[in-house]
């Protein structure tokens, strides 16, 4: 009997509106557990341990020693510090090349529905495709760079840009520029569609040219879209910096573009330190972490779904 | 010269806008054609001194080495195949388990009003963000002792890490914009929640679903840190092939841009045939309009 009756309620929990909510989440639910949370959860409690591969049987608690040893590293200070420089710069530079791509595909011209969809291309292709194609590019032997420039008249002979650390920083960054312009591009574009054609119309009666129009319509309007940009860009290009270092220099020469990601994986895979590859890849999570509440300020409060619930 | 004419009869701005854009378009397309014209160049003229910026003699026998074997078939042009089946099973496999339980998820989240919502929307927001190398040392760890080092099923858990997060959040943008009174009147005339939802909210969300699975294919698809490490031969993806051709196997400039060319069609089409969509779903989160 009350077998029967608990059927009939948990059947009538799952047919009313919160039953069929968390049956639909469910399944999500326990993946994003199981393949995020649990790994962070568990890349947490190694980083507390030594764990060196070479042995794999020993697995000591050491605190935050891990932590410790990365704090007082010179070479961990350096790698930050470079993923900085190619953060800011990366993010920086390609917010305003976009920015400038979308004003002009927002003007009126033959084939622009064309270059609309064109922009897309850098975004399409791979990291790793990127990567190798602007080492190639670069190539000092036969690079199409050498060649330009050779016939340009700028060199006199062919050089090996990827061996010269002061620049090769640089030439992984307009890499990365490249392959990231177009999503500001597409986000600001689909933001000045939002703008009415009313307000420019206005400001023209008012006598503004097309500069003032710019600084204080334009600009204005899009500050919130830039701003998430900046955030959104900033999270991706510390996280993908493995990808075109390892395709474009391996970190080198020397250590001049071992960006934090690419330490870590060193540390790792390479010197099979576990314990403390995972305190490294914890440091790099809190950096991202202080970004991504920042973006989920942001997102939330735009979000008209909560307010009747506030 | 008709060139010439036409932009005379342009008013100044307009001509400065035109040359914008042929600096545009050659800042987008550049470096790749440079690529694809690499892929089908002699090696004599790819290797010359300034090298031919156009062939003298385009061929793709680089292609067809590369694709049914040749010549000069190295190891990793016999892996050339290998890679691409596992690309393909491993980025659509991702995509479709992915579409079907975010899909779920996302309906609940925005048309399903339960406790835990909230929640639940923050958490989806937050994760979209891990950094693949937080969390790759226990997949390792894991996937060592389980014996899924180099196995399909081993990267089809760990793509899940990044691919369901953003189709749930994509997809939540479509829902939205499916009228709930549909779906109300649906109800009225005797279906069924889920059978409204089956029957009106599935159709009406097909191009939403289209959209967000190329989205999740391309972008699984291109994948490079997961596979690199946690795959060594069997379950080998192509990027990790296109970036052991530019470093293990020597110089072979041509190999290199023609694997790179070939691993970058299935994306680059998709993109270029169905940019409407990917551009709503990658801006659907954020620009309101």
């Amino acid at each position: 009997m009350s077998s029967t009756k608990t059927i009939r309620k948990i059947g009538k929990f799952l047919f009313s509106s919160t039953g069929v909510a968390y049956l639909l989440i469910l399944p999500s639910l326990i993946v994003i557990f199981g393949v995020i949370m649990w790994p962070v959860l568990y890349s947490l409690y190694i980083s507390f341990h030594k764990m060196y591969m070479v042995h794999p049987g020993k697995f000591p608690f050491i605190g935050l020693e891990n932590y410790g040893k990365a704090l007082h590293n010179p070479v961990f200070w350096a790698a930050v510090g470079r993923t900085f420089y190619f953060t800011g710069v990366s993010v920086g530079i390609s917010v305003i090349i976009g920015l400038g791509i979308a004003l002009v595909l927002n003007e009126d011209f033959r084939g622009r529905a064309f270059m609309r969809g064109l922009i897309i291309l850098p975004w399409a292709l791979s990291s790793v495709v990127n990567g190798m194609m602007w080492k190639w590019i670069y190539n000092g032997n036969y690079g199409a760079l050498n060649g330009l420039l050779l016939q340009l008249g700028w060199i006199d002979s062919y050089k090996v840009w990827l061996s010269n650390w002061k620049i090769a920083m640089n030439l992984v960054i307009i890499a990365e520029i490249w392959k990231e312009t177009p999503i500001g591009v597409i986000f600001i574009l689909a933001s000045l569609q939002t703008i009415p054609g009313a307000l420019y119309e206005a400001a023209k009666v008012d006598g503004a040219n097309a500069w003032d129009r710019f600084k204080h319509v334009t600009l204005p309007l899009l500050k919130p879209i830039i701003l998430l940009l900046i955030i959104i860009k900033s999270i991706w290009a510390i996280r993908d910096s493995f990808d075109i270092v390892y395709m474009i220099t391996r970190g080198g020469p020397g250590e001049s573009t071992q960006v934090v990601t690419f330490y870590a994986y060193i540390a790792t895979f390479k010197f099979l330190r576990f314990g403390y590859g995972a305190a490294l890849a914890y440091l790099i999570t809190l950096i991202i972490f202080i970004f991504t509440v920042v973006y989920v300020r942001l997102i939330y409060y735009r979000e008209k779904m909560w307010e009747e619930e506030r | 010269m008709k060139i010439l004419n036409f932009l005379k009869l342009l008013p100044p701005y307009k001509v400065l806008i035109y040359i914008l854009v042929i600096i545009i378009f050659i800042f987008i397309i550049a470096p790749f054609v440079w690529l694809i014209i690499s892929s089908i160049s002699t090696k004599i003229e790819l290797l010359s001194i300034p090298p031919h910026w156009i062939p003298h003699s385009p061929t793709l026998k680089n292609y067809k080495a590369i694709l049914f074997g040749g010549v000069r078939t190295s190891k990793t042009i016999r892996y050339f195949k290998n890679a691409l089946i596992n690309s393909v099973i491993i980025a659509s496999s991702v995509t479709i388990f992915c579409l079907i339980i975010g899909s779920m998820a996302s309906y609940s989240l925005t048309r399903l009003k339960f406790r835990g919502r909230q929640p639940f929307f923050l958490l989806i927001l937050t994760v979209q963000m891990v950094p693949a190398v937080s969390i790759i040392i226990p997949f390792y760890i894991v996937m060592m002792n389980f014996r899924l080092l180099d196995t399909h099923l081993g990267l089809f858990i760990t793509y899940c890490s990044f691919t369901l997060p953003f189709v749930i959040w994509i997809m939540m943008r479509y829902f939205q914009t499916i009228p709930v009174n549909l779906e109300d009147a649906a109800r009225i005339d005797g279906c069924s929640r889920l059978g409204a939802l089956v029957r009106v909210v599935l159709p009406l969300a097909a191009p939403g679903l289209a959209a967000t699975g190329i989205f999740a294919f391309i972008v699984a698809w291109n994948e490079f840190f997961f596979a690199l490490i946690l795959t060594s031969i069997n379950a080998k993806t192509l990027p990790v092939l296109v970036s052991e051709f530019s470093s293990k196997f020597g110089a072979d400039y041509l190999m290199m841009s023609t694997g790179g060319v070939l691993a970058s069609i299935p994306p680059v089409v998709l993109a270029l045939v169905f940019q409407k969509f990917i551009i709503k779903g990658l801006t659907g989160g954020a620009v309101k309009g």
